[in-house]
């Protein structure tokens, strides 16, 4: 309540772990774990060995010549985490905290998805070492990414749809922490962002950060310069805080999130930066939609893994000291970024990727003569459903 | 709260009362305002009027993360029904009005923090006795107690069936009201056995504290209370009277009288 800053938080007056006691030696045990891992060679180098060999890594810097002069852009450089084993960055996360896992003699494995993107990845690496996994997802993202569930369904894991609440994230997250409460001695939560309590946000960031590191080394030997802009969107924020990692220390380098604005931000949307107050939510201190009452406010957005009230405490921080700034699109803008994208360099994203696509123009229009640095977070093929629906189904539209 | 010559807390009346009577107290919870205002308030007085000697008074949540179907949809209820935190209050207040045993109000952090630093005195200001926040383990707990302890309001631990015995001093310390004892793995409304181990756990915050010590977490029969009451100051019954309250007061009322009699510690000396 007060917002002097307190030191057992991570992040300025953000982070903390706020989880019931029965979880609260889960959670120190596993900081310890953490802290003791990942300074480990050994830990490391397996780590490393499974994102070359398994997910694929580096994943490519592709420059976008066409997208630029659409947009009026000097550059852009697109940081192609699409093209990782299972279509997005968040493979990158699990690879560790299964790792983890595994050190800590755990067994069993639970995750929440939105989009499912992370349901899926959290589901292959455990294919990839036969351990038993568990995801939760919103009933409401069941239906609308279909193909994700039937992915896991197939990958061996036991997706369990949760009907409360909105059905989405957020409810997800509220069932998989009741499955740790009443598992904890056998079962490691996999959260899927940057978010929840330490060590989770820290620990998902170090698990991303290969993207920014990657990213930085590549624009350097593509350009000879470092980027003037990097961008990513934000849902709980770890493709964010995976390539801005690589850039925080390059006070030069613009970083900027982009949130789902929903409808409108007057209307439904999911733009915890904008709208947001402090609060104490799935185990942090951090911006939180909610009413007057401390209720949590139901997110809206096109994209199921943009659709959470949260967002990671590092962000919050982020945004406090104005080291990166955060904008919001709309469900429309994204689905024209999407089109944009494909159109221009024949990528499809994701939609959540989408929202960062669609902020590319007006950044460009800030300034032309910068260079601009785009995490593709994952590919669009899950969200061809939604997209359909959308639009007229044929997939021909008007062309320009 | 905890001073031995100040006067003494409605907490502590009711807890040695009931250890003179050789019974542990019933600590009965139910979430207020569930389904709406006035059936919300006909649940509570049954429930006090059938023996409940503690009343733990839920604070809808949108995000009830420790608690099971039964306890979320009661807050589903209450919220949809248009509850508010100052509502709760305000419910506190007029059952107070007409009964003078201990208010304990069970919350999760985030509603509790839209209070600000006046959170004290409005918790005093409607009667209520003591606060469990769920969410807030000791390590984060000062900054809501010492608000809510400076207006004379207490405060309630959780200690889990996790807690090692190197944290276990700790956290029993930062109780003032009483030491709430979460008797299994999982969340509110799953179903407890009673084992040794559970015993032993309880045998052992006891070591730790001079504070009441309560049990709670999946106890819904009599059987089950009458087996915890020898080693504890209180045993919390939730889920069960949320269930037997849909049936309506008079069923509420009927299984607050069934625990309660479970309770006594006949043949066993007083602890
Ligand atoms: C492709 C993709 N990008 C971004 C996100 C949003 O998550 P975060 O903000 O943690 O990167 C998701 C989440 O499901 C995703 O699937």
């Amino acid at each position: 309540m007060n917002d002097a800053t307190d030191p057992s938080l991570e992040f300025g007056p953000y982070g903390g772990r706020y989880v019931a006691e029965t979880l609260m030696p889960a959670v120190q045990a596993l900081g310890e774990a953490w802290r003791e891992a990942w300074p480990d060679e050994g830990f490391r180098a397996q780590y490393r060995r499974i994102l070359a060999e398994y997910v694929g890594r580096p994943s490519p810097l592709t420059p976008a010549p066409r997208l630029a002069e659409r947009i009026g852009a000097a550059r852009v450089l697109l940081k192609r985490e699409d093209l990782n084993h299972t279509g997005s960055h968040k493979i990158n996360n699990c690879v560790g905290q299964v790792l983890l896992a595994r050190r800590l003699g755990k067994t069993r494995i639970i995750a929440e998805t939105g989009a499912g993107q992370h349901g899926v990845a959290t589901a292959t690496v455990c294919a990839y070492f036969g351990l038993p996994c568990v995801v939760y997802m919103g009933a409401v993202d069941v239906e609308r990414q279909a193909l994700n569930v039937f992915r896991m369904r197939l990958l061996g894991a036991q997706v369990v749809p949760v009907h409360a609440g909105s059905a989405t994230l957020k409810d997800a997250i509220n069932e998989a922490l009741r499955d740790w409460v009443a598992n904890v001695d056998s079962t490691h939560y996999l959260i899927g962002s940057v978010m929840g309590p330490d060590p989770y946000p820290t620990m998902v960031r170090e698990l991303h950060r290969v993207i920014g590191e990657e990213a930085r080394a590549q624009c350097l030997r593509l350009t000879g310069e470092l980027p003037d802009v990097v961008v990513a969107c934000v849902g709980g924020g770890s493709n964010a805080m995976g390539i801005f990692s690589g850039f925080l220390d390059d006070p030069g380098v613009a970083l900027v999130g982009v949130e789902a604005a929903g409808e409108g931000l007057q209307g439904k949307h999911a733009a915890t930066m904008s709208k947001g107050a402090l609060g104490i939510y799935h185990g942090m201190r951090s911006l939180v939609l909610q009413d007057e009452d401390g209720q949590l406010q139901e997110a809206h957005s096109i994209s199921a893994g943009l659709d959470y009230p949260g967002v990671g405490p590092e962000h919050a921080w982020l945004r406090h000291t104005g080291r990166a700034r955060y904008l919001s699109v709309t469900d429309d803008e994204a689905l024209e970024g999407l089109r944009l994208l494909s159109r221009t360099e024949g990528i499809i994203p994701a939609l959540e990727t989408a929202h960062a696509v669609a902020a590319l123009r007006g950044l460009a229009q800030e300034d032309p003569s910068r260079t601009l640095l785009l995490n593709v977070s994952g590919r669009g093929d899950k969200d061809m459903h939604t997209v359909m629906a959308r639009h007229d189904a044929s997939g021909e539209e008007e062309q320009r | 709260m905890s001073g031995g010559d100040e006067e003494r807390s409605r907490i502590d009346e009711v807890f040695a009362a009931c250890r003179a009577q050789r019974r542990a107290a019933l600590v009965g919870y139910l979430t207020a305002l569930d389904p709406g205002r006035e059936q919300s308030l006909a649940r509570l007085r049954a429930a006090v009027e059938a023996g409940v000697d503690v009343l733990e008074l839920g604070v809808p949540f949108s995000d009830p993360t420790a608690d099971g179907p039964v306890v979320q949809g009661a807050m589903t209820r209450a919220l949809a029904a248009g509850a508010t935190l100052a509502g709760v209050l305000e419910l506190a207040a007029e059952l107070r009005a007409g009964w003078d045993g201990p208010i304990v109000l069970f919350s999760y952090a985030n509603p509790l923090l839209r209070l600000g630093p006046a959170i004290g005195e409005r918790l005093a200001a409607a009667g209520i006795d003591a606060v469990l926040v769920v969410d807030l383990p000791p390590e984060h707990a000062p900054e809501l107690r010492a608000p809510v302890e400076a207006a004379g309001v207490g405060w309630v631990s959780l200690v889990a069936p996790t807690t090692p015995a190197s944290r276990l001093p700790a956290v029993a310390r930062s109780a003032s009201a009483f030491v709430y004892a979460v008797a299994l793995r999982g969340v509110t409304g799953a179903t407890l056995e009673i084992d040794e181990e559970l015993v032993a756990r309880l045998d052992a915050i006891r070591a730790h504290t001079a504070r009441p010590v309560a049990v709670g977490f999946g106890v819904r029969e009599p059987a089950q209370a009458a087996a915890l009451a020898p080693y504890v100051d209180g045993v919390v019954v939730g889920s069960a009277f949320i269930e037997a309250a849909e049936q309506g007061p008079a069923a509420l009322a009927a299984k607050v009288s069934a625990i309660r009699a479970a309770l006594t510690r006949e043949g066993e000396a007083a602890r």
